[in-house]
C-alpha cells in the first residue's frame, strides 16, 4: 500500500470538483460530496493543492515543533528554498538563520546534486552515445508517472538517487560522527517545496529505504525564517555548493549542471505528459538528455513554495554569479559512487490495469465502451468522476452507480 | 472472447489534434495490462499514420481490433493514393509539403517506422481513390 503526503481536509471540501478536473492523473473522485483521493494512482503532483478554491487539500506533513523529539536536528534545505526570500544574494545568510531557528547543522543537497552531475560528467567522457535520449531521475513526480503510465521508457531514466536523499545519508553520517550520539537521536530534516518529496521521505523511489525523517514544508517555516534572515548580521561560512548546485532549484539546471549540452527541459506537469507521450510513440525530440520537472519553472515552483516561482527563479539567478562553479568538496571515489546509486529499481505500477486477468480486462474494457455510449459524453464531473469515461470505468470496478450520473437519472 | 474495434475519424490538416487517437488507444491497451513493449509498438504505428492522414490524405479512418492474440490496425483514407510504394518505403524519402516540413512532419520515416513496428504490414493503394494501409501486431 502506498502512502502519500496530499490529503483532503474533509471539513473545509465542499465537493466541488474543480480538483477531480485538475488532476493530471485522474487521481480523485467526489464520493458523498467530499473529494477523495484514489492512493494508488496519486502521483503527489501538488496540482490540487494549488488549485483547491477552499484551502481542503493539504500535505501532510511534520510540525515545526518536531525540532525538540531528537537531541540534534540537521537541516536539509532544498534549493527552492534560496528563492524565496527578497534581496538575499548570499546562501549563507539563509544557511546561518537556519542555525538560528534552532537547527544544530546544515547539509546542502545542493552539494549532493552537484556531485551526481559531476559523476555524470565523468561518466559521459568515457560512455558511449545512445540512440534514445536519458532521462533525469531528480523529480520523483514525475518517476512516479513514469512507473504507472510510461513503463517502456523505465530503462532510460538514469538510476542515481534524488539528490536530497544523498544529502541525508551524508548528514546522518556526519552527525553521527561529530556527536557520537545514537543515530535515532538525530534528526534529519528536509525543508521541501513540494509534497512529492515528502512522500519520498515516506516512500523513496531510489532508495530500499528512506534516510530522511521528516520533512518541513517551505511555506510553514516561511515567516519564521524570513525574520530570522533580517537579523543576520555576520553569516557564517556554511555552503559547499557552488553555482552547479543551486541551479537545480528551477528546470533546466540539473541537466545544464551535468553539462549536458544537447538538453531538453520540460517543466509543468502536462508539458511532461506530452513529451513523454511523444517519446513514447517515437517522436524521439532531438536532445540527449531530457529533463523534466512536474511544476512551472521546476522545484521552485512548486505547491508548497511561497510567491511566484519566476521571482524565485530570477532570486536563485542573482545568488550564482560570486559562486565558484562547482563548490562540492565531497571527493570522487568509487565508495562516493556507490553511494549516489539507487539502490531500488523503477518498478511498472499498475494503477490502470482493469484487471489482474487479461481475459477479464478484456471484458471489462468492453463494457467501458458500452457504457460509454450511454453516457451524455460532456464530462461535467457530476457523478464525481473527472470524465464520462472514468465514470464508464468506476461503474465496470463497482464503485459507482449509473444513477450517479445526473443527465441518466433525469431519463430514468 | 469478443475483439474490442476502437475507431477513431481523424481530421485532415489539424496538425494540432494529430497523435489523439495514438494517445487514446494507447491508454485503453494500458487498462488491459499488455505488454510495454506491445504498447509503443501500437503506439509508433497509429501516431505515424495519423500524421500520413493528416499530411498526405486530407484525413482518414484509423480502426484499431484489439484480440486477444493480436493488434490490427487499418488506416484507412481517400487521399490521392500512392503512385510508387517502392519508393515510398525508402527511408527519408517524403512528398510532404513544405507547411508540414515547417512544422517537423514530412523526414520520410513515417512508412518505414511503420513496417518496423508491426510484424506484418501491408499497403493496398490506387491512385486517386485512396490507400489502406493495414499493420498486425501480435501479442506474445
Amino acid at each position: 500500500m502506498r502512502t502519500h503526503s496530499v490529503k483532503i481536509d474533509k471539513s473545509k471540501c465542499v465537493g466541488c470538483t474543480t480538483c477531480i478536473k485538475a488532476c493530471p492523473n485522474e487521481a480523485i473522485r467526489v464520493r458523498e460530496r467530499k473529494a477523495k483521493i484514489l492512493d494508488q494512482r496519486c502521483i503527489d503532483c501538488g496540482v490540487c493543492i494549488s488549485i483547491c478554491p477552499h484551502g481542503a487539500i493539504r500535505s501532510f506533513h511534520a510540525k515545526r515543533d518536531i525540532l525538540e523529539k531528537y537531541k540534534y536536528t540537521v537541516v536539509l534545505p532544498d534549493q527552492a528554498l534560496f528563492g524565496q526570500f527578497t534581496k538575499v544574494r548570499d546562501p549563507n545568510v539563509i544557511l546561518t538563520a537556519l542555525l538560528d531557528i534552532g537547527f544544530d547543522a546544515v547539509c546542502e543537497p545542493a552539494a549532493s546534486a552537484e556531485l551526481i552531475a559531476q559523476f555524470a560528467i565523468l561518466d559521459s567522457a568515457n560512455g558511449s552515445a545512445k540512440e534514445e535520449p536519458t532521462i533525469s531521475s531528480c523529480c520523483p513526480t514525475i518517476l512516479r508517472l513514469i512507473r504507472m503510465r510510461f513503463s517502456d521508457l523505465i530503462p532510460q531514466v538514469v538510476d542515481t538517487v534524488i539528490p536530497i536523499e544523498h544529502a541525508a545519508m551524508i548528514a546522518r553520517d556526519k552527525a553521527v560522527l561529530d556527536t557520537g550520539l545514537d543515530p535515532k537521536d538525530i534528526g534529519v530534516i528536509a525543508i521541501v517545496p513540494c509534497p512529492s518529496q515528502i512522500t519520498e521521505a515516506i516512500q523513496p523511489e531510489t532508495l530500499n529505504e528512506s534516510v530522511i525523517d521528516d520533512c518541513i514544508p517551505i511555506v510553514d517555516i516561511y515567516s519564521e525564517l524570513d525574520a530570522a534572515i533580517r537579523k543576520v548580521t555576520e553569516p557564517k561560512k556554511l555552503s559547499r555548493t557552488g553555482r552547479r548546485g543551486l541551479t537545480h532549484g528551477y528546470s533546466g539546471g540539473e541537466a545544464t549542471a551535468r553539462k549536458a549540452y544537447n538538453f531538453m527541459a520540460v517543466d509543468g506537469i502536462q508539458n511532461c505528459i506530452r513529451m513523454l507521450e511523444e517519446i513514447e510513440n517515437g517522436n524521439i525530440p532531438e536532445a540527449d538528455y531530457i529533463e523534466l520537472n512536474a511544476c512551472t519553472c521546476g522545484c521552485v515552483g512548486g505547491s508548497l513554495c511561497v510567491g511566484n516561482p519566476f521571482n524565485a527563479k530570477l532570486r536563485i539567478k542573482k545568488m550564482l554569479s560570486p559562486l565558484p562553479e562547482y563548490g562540492c568538496s565531497y571527493d570522487l571515489s568509487e565508495e562516493a559512487r556507490e553511494r549516489i546509486q539507487a539502490t531500488k529499481e523503477l518498478e511498472y505500477l499498475p494503477a490502470f490495469l482493469l484487471d489482474e486477468d487479461r481475459s477479464m480486462a478484456y471484458e471489462k474494457l468492453t463494457m467501458i465502451h458500452e457504457i460509454r455510449r450511454m453516457l451524455p459524453g460532456i464530462d461535467c464531473g457530476s457523478c464525481g468522476a473527472p470524465s464520462c469515461n472514468a465514470f464508464a470505468e468506476d461503474i465496470v470496478q463497482g464503485k459507482s452507480k449509473y444513477t450517479d450520473c445526473v443527465f441518466r437519472r433525469n431519463k430514468e | 472472447m469478443q475483439d474490442i474495434v476502437f475507431r477513431s475519424e481523424v481530421d485532415g490538416n489539424d496538425y494540432q489534434r494529430a497523435g489523439e487517437a495514438s494517445r487514446h488507444t494507447k491508454s485503453a491497451l494500458k487498462r488491459l495490462g499488455l505488454p510495454p513493449e506491445i504498447i509503443r509498438r501500437v503506439g509508433v504505428c497509429m501516431y505515424e499514420g495519423e500524421i500520413n492522414m493528416v499530411i498526405h490524405a486530407d484525413g482518414g479512418t484509423a480502426t484499431l481490433t484489439v484480440g486477444i492474440d493480436k493488434i490490427v490496425i487499418e488506416l484507412k483514407d481517400h487521399g490521392p493514393g500512392i503512385p510508387d510504394i517502392d519508393l515510398a518505403m525508402q527511408e527519408g524519402w517524403s512528398t510532404a509539403n513544405t507547411e508540414a516540413q515547417t512544422l517537423g512532419f514530412g523526414a520520410g520515416m513515417g512508412l518505414p517506422n511503420m513496417k518496423r513496428s508491426s510484424d506484418e504490414f501491408k499497403i493496398d493503394t490506387v491512385v486517386g481513390e485512396g490507400t489502406t494501409v493495414t499493420m498486425t501486431i501480435y501479442i506474445k
